[in-house]
C-alpha cells in the first residue's frame, strides 16, 4: 500500500509503522507518510473513476489511509459490510442558512449522519483497523465523549475489548451510548487533559491500542477523509473555505493535508481553502494565541458548555495555527450564549440538530459572516461534527411548549393569545 | 529533597531501560538537573539548546502541569512524583 512510515513532524526522524506517537528524538509528533507516485501523472480521470466505484464508506479512500493490508475485510467489495462503515456523510447546500448570513453559497457536512453519530467514526474506524493488523485485542482511548461512543461500537463490532476514559462530569446522553456497548468505561475525576495524562502514562504500561495515543499517527488521518468527501461531493472541487471546530486540532489540519494530498495529484481543481477555527470561550487556547500573534498555545482550564472540545492543551495546536495564518483564516471564539444561538440558527434554517461543536463553528460561522470577514461569494462549508441529541441540555429553555386541552377551540384561544 | 522522577517509554532507551529515577532538587528544575546529571543523554532529548522544555514535553507534579503552576521554578516536597510525558496525546 500507499503508506510507508511515520515521520517526526519536528525533527523529520523516520519511524516503522508500528504503534508510537511521538518522537524519541525530540518528543515531536508523529504523522503517516505516503509514496503516491503511483497514482501521480496517471489519468486522473481514471483515478476519480476507481475513488467513485469504491465502498460507500471511508474505504473508497483507502489509497491514502495508513494501512498496511488495505481496506478491512474479505475483499475491497465487500468492505462496506465489515464493522461499522463510516463517512459518506451528507453535503447540504443551506441556501436558508446562507441567506440570513448574507452569504452567496453554505454548504453544511453533517457528519452527525456516522454510526455514532460524529466524526469520531472516521478516525476510529482507521485506527481499529491498525489496531488489528498490527495485532492488538483492546481498544482504549482518553475521550472528551464522542470518542467514547465510537470507541465503544467499533468495539463491539469488531469483537474487541474496549476501556474507554472519560472525564466524571460528562454529558449523560454520551455516557449512556458509550456504556450500552458494553465497554469498560472508566470516569477519571478530573478535567479532560487529566483523563488524556493518564492515558499518556497507561499506553506505555499497557499492551492496548489507545486510538488517540500511541495509536494517534494513525487514528488522525482518518479526518483526511472528510476532506475527500467534501471535494468529491462538489464534484472533485475544492471549496472557498472551511468553517471547522477546534478541540485539540487534528480535524482542522487533516483536512487541510487531505485537500493538499489530492489538489498535489491533481485530482481537484481549486486553490487550497481558507481555514477558519472555531472554539469556545470557556476554551480557547488556540484562538487566544492566534489573536496574540504566538506560535504555540499556552494552556487553560476548560469551563464552556462544548465538552467536546473542552481540551484546554491542544496537542495540535501550533500546526492549527501556522494553518490558519498560512491558509488567510483564523481562529475565533464564541461564548456560551452564542453557541445555543448558533444550535438554533442551525436547527432553524436547516433542520440539522447539531451538539455544542457544531454550535460553536456555526456561531463562527455566523461571526465571521456578520463582521464582513467572509466575502460574500466564497463557498463555504460548515463542518457539523457530532448530534444534537447527544447534548440536550444545551437546548433547553430555548422554546417553550403550547399545552392546551385537546379541543379545536382551545387551540384557537392559544393561537389568539399569541402563545404560539 | 529526594523526587522519583517517572519516564515515559520514548525515554527509557536513553535511562538505561529505566521506568523511572530518584533525583535530588527542591524545585522541578533541580529535580531535572540532577535526572541529566545521572542520565547525560536525556537532557537534549527534552531540553532545547537554551536550557528551556522543549514544546512538545509536558512535565507533572503531582499530576498537575507545571505550566499551570510556576513551571521549571515550581518547588517540590520531598517525596514528590514527578512525570514526563509527551505532549501530543489527545483529541
Amino acid at each position: 500500500m500507499a503508506v510507508t512510515n511515520l515521520r517526526c513532524r519536528e525533527c523529520g526522524a523516520t519511524y516503522p509503522l508500528d504503534a508510537r506517537y511521538a518522537c524519541e528524538r525530540c518528543f515531536g509528533p508523529l504523522e503517516a507518510v505516503y509514496d503516491h507516485s503511483h497514482l501521480a501523472g496517471g489519468d486522473v480521470a481514471e483515478l476519480r473513476r476507481r475513488i467513485q466505484a469504491g465502498p460507500q464508506n471511508i474505504w473508497r479512500y483507502a489509497d491514502f489511509l495508513p494501512l498496511a493490508e488495505g481496506p478491512p475485510g474479505p475483499s475491497a467489495r465487500l468492505a462496506s459490510r465489515v464493522g461499522l462503515p463510516a463517512g459518506c456523510t451528507p453535503l447540504i447546500r443551506a441556501d436558508r442558512l446562507a441567506g440570513e448570513l448574507g452569504l452567496r453559497e453554505v454548504w453544511v457536512k453533517n457528519d452527525a449522519a456516522n454510526p455514532t453519530h460524529s466524526f469520531k467514526d472516521r478516525v476510529v474506524s482507521v485506527a481499529a483497523a491498525r489496531a488489528r493488523e498490527l495485532g492488538y485485542q483492546v481498544l482504549a482511548c482518553a475521550s472528551t465523549g464522542n470518542l467514547a461512543g465510537a470507541v465503544a461500537a467499533y468495539g463491539a463490532a469488531l469483537g474487541m475489548e474496549t476501556y474507554v476514559f472519560i472525564p466524571a462530569d460528562l454529558e449523560e446522553q454520551k455516557v449512556l451510548a458509550a456504556g450500552v456497548c458494553g465497554t469498560n468505561l472508566i470516569a477519571v475525576k478530573g478535567s479532560y487533559d487529566d483523563v488524556n495524562r493518564l492515558c499518556a502514562e497507561l499506553s506505555g504500561e499497557r499492551d492496548w491500542a489507545f486510538v488517540n495515543v500511541n495509536l494517534r499517527p494513525y487514528y488522525a488521518e482518518g479526518s483526511k477523509t472528510l476532506a475527500y468527501e467534501i471535494a468529491e461531493q462538489l464534484g472533485f472541487e475544492l471549496p472557498d473555505r472551511c468553517v471547522v471546530p477546534i478541540a485539540s486540532g487534528s480535524l482542522f489540519t487533516k483536512l487541510a493535508k487531505g485537500f493538499s494530498e489530492w489538489r498535489q495529484l491533481q485530482l481537484v481543481s481549486g486553490s487550497e481553502p481558507i481555514m477558519s477555527g472555531a472554539q469556545a470561550e470557556g476554551c480557547a487556547p488556540v484562538a487566544t494565541a492566534f489573536a496574540a500573534g504566538q506560535e504555540f498555545c499556552t494552556p487553560v482550564k476548560p469551563n464552556t458548555i462544548a465538552k467536546s472540545l473542552a481540551i484546554g492543551d491542544p496537542a495540535d495546536g501550533p500546526y492549527a495555527l501556522e494553518l490558519a495564518r498560512a491558509s488567510g483564516g483564523q481562529v475565533e471564539a464564541v461564548s456560551d450564549e452564542e453557541i445555543v444561538a448558533g444550535i438554533s440558527l442551525l436547527a432553524r434554517t436547516t433542520g440539522i440538530f447539531t451538539e455544542t461543536a457544531g454550535g460553536v463553528a456555526t456561531a463562527v460561522l455566523a461571526k465571521l459572516a456578520r463582521s464582513g470577514a467572509i466575502d460574500r461569494d466564497e463557498r463555504v462549508v460548515l463542518l457539523i461534527t457530532g448530534d444534537g441529541l447527544k447534548t440536550l441540555e444545551a437546548a433547553r429553555d430555548t422554546f417553550s411548549a403550547v399545552a392546551i386541552e385537546p379541543s379545536v377551540q382551545a387551540l384557537d384561544r392559544a393561537l389568539a393569545a399569541g402563545v404560539a | 529533597m529526594a523526587v522519583t522522577v517517572k519516564l515515559p517509554v520514548q525515554l527509557r532507551p536513553a535511562a538505561g531501560g529505566a521506568a523511572e529515577a530518584k533525583v535530588q532538587g527542591a524545585t522541578v528544575g533541580e529535580a531535572l538537573e540532577s535526572l541529566f546529571a545521572a542520565h547525560p543523554e536525556l537532557r537534549e532529548r527534552i531540553a532545547d539548546g537554551d536550557g528551556s522544555l522543549r514544546r512538545f514535553v509536558n512535565v507533572y507534579v503531582g499530576g498537575e502541569d507545571i505550566r499551570y503552576l510556576e513551571g521549571t521554578s515550581t518547588p517540590i516536597a520531598d517525596g514528590a512524583e514527578l512525570t514526563i510525558l509527551p505532549a501530543v496525546a489527545g483529541g
